[in-house]
């Protein structure tokens, strides 16, 4: 099994379920169903048919086979009208209630289902199904397995995040030293020919250079090889 | 069957024999009937006897510690269970992702911020080289000029 449990997964396994496919005709409003007769509409649902056949007598009853539950067809019995499985284990979904039986059984299902209100019991099956569901996938750990996968994944992403945290934290700090600290400004230029030192500043990102007319120094008359060596005024 | 002859937490439970075959015996000991009590409320005694027997023995212990756990959440929370503290961690697990992430970002972004200050400040030692070299270029023919105009001088004098 995947070590991360997805939304995705765990929205599949909370589906609401289907009703148990009985059809009540009184409830549909049809006086005479015929079901040579029913009209569907492209969705599929059943449209009121017109009354002009009602000498026609009424059809069987469908078959009590065809309206059982998911529960009661497993357990090869009548599926009563007050079935407290049927609600959330159709037949459409026989396997869903084949892992809750492999793992708690029929009547801790029922009984558990009974001692809770009508509002939670939708919840409570489905989690049920799904406490199933890994149990048969992982007869050992079940959804404990689960649950260390999580909590290992946990530990993994605390870790990387106080290190990605500790990582910005000295670089927040190397910045804000750089900014503190503006780079030396050059060394002043001075003009051999006119005696007029030129001065460069460059002051950090503001790029301005400034000339300054400074008062000239005697000049000293040096070796010309030192001259081209000592270009910078010292 | 336990040592001493004392039937184990199931076996005393269920009212019946405690054999030296006895699945349960290893792992509820009659000290721990409480654990038993739970598990056999919530999964039933042989459900639980089926699924400890297609487990191999060495694991066996491994799941009786999983099954005690899912009926005690199932007890503590009978419509949840167990998927409360999974979707609680999942939950937690999307949460610190996304401060990853957050940081992440922020890492990137302070990065490039400090590599555009270290481009602008070497274009800008750059520039002043270039200008330095330029300042020496212009300034050389004449203080060629003026060096021969000394020894001119020198010659004279």
């Amino acid at each position: 099994m995947d070590s991360s449990i997805t939304r995705l997964q765990l929205a599949d396994l909370l589906l609401p379920c289907m009703p148990c496919k009985y059809i009540r005709w009184k409830d549909l409003g049809v006086s005479s169903p015929n079901p040579a007769k029913i009209v569907r509409s492209k969705t599929g649902d059943i449209m009121p048919e017109n009354d002009d056949d009602d000498d026609r007598p009424p059809p069987p009853p469908p078959h009590p086979a065809a309206r059982r539950c998911a529960a009661c067809r497993y357990l090869r019995r009548r599926c009563a009208d007050d079935c407290v499985l049927a609600p959330f284990f159709p037949a459409s979904r026989p396997h869903r209630y084949f892992c809750v039986h492999t793992v708690f059984g029929a009547s801790n299902v029922a009984r558990l289902l009974q001692s809770l209100p009508m509002a939670e019991r939708g919840n409570a099956a489905n989690t049920m199904a799904m406490e199933a569901y890994w149990r048969v996938q992982d007869p050992v750990y079940g959804c404990t397995g689960i649950i260390n996968r999580l909590q290992d994944e946990i530990r993994a992403v605390q870790c990387e995040l106080a290190r990605t945290q500790a990582l910005l934290a000295i670089a927040l700090a190397a910045a804000a030293s750089r900014q503190l600290q503006p780079p030396p400004p050059p060394p002043p230029q001075q003009d051999r020919a006119g005696g007029r030192p030129v001065v460069v500043v460059v002051r950090g990102q503001q790029q301005q250079e400034e000339e300054e007319e400074q008062s000239p120094p005697a000049p000293s008359l040096m070796d010309p090889a030192d001259e081209y060596l000592n270009l910078d005024g010292l | 069957m336990a040592g001493s002859g004392t039937p184990c937490a199931s076996c005393k439970l269920l009212r019946r024999r405690c054999t030296s075959e006895c699945v349960f015996a290893p792992y509820f000991p009659a000290e721990e009937a409480q654990r038993f009590a739970m598990v056999h409320r919530v999964f039933g005694a042989s459900n639980v006897s089926k699924m400890l027997q297609e487990v191999p023995p060495a694991q066996r212990a491994d799941a009786v510690s999983s099954l005690v756990y899912e009926a005690n959440a199932r007890m503590r929370d009978p419509v949840y269970g167990c998927v409360a503290a999974i979707s609680f961690l999942q939950h937690q697990v999307s949460h610190l992702q996304k401060q990853l992430a957050l940081a992440h970002a922020h890492t990137a972004a302070l990065q490039l911020q400090l590599q555009q200050q270290q481009q602008l400040q070497h274009q800008l030692q750059q520039d002043h080289d270039q200008h330095e070299h330029c300042i020496l270029q212009n300034a050389l023919p004449q203080l060629m000029l003026q060096d021969a105009f000394l020894k001119k001088e020198s010659m004279w004098t």
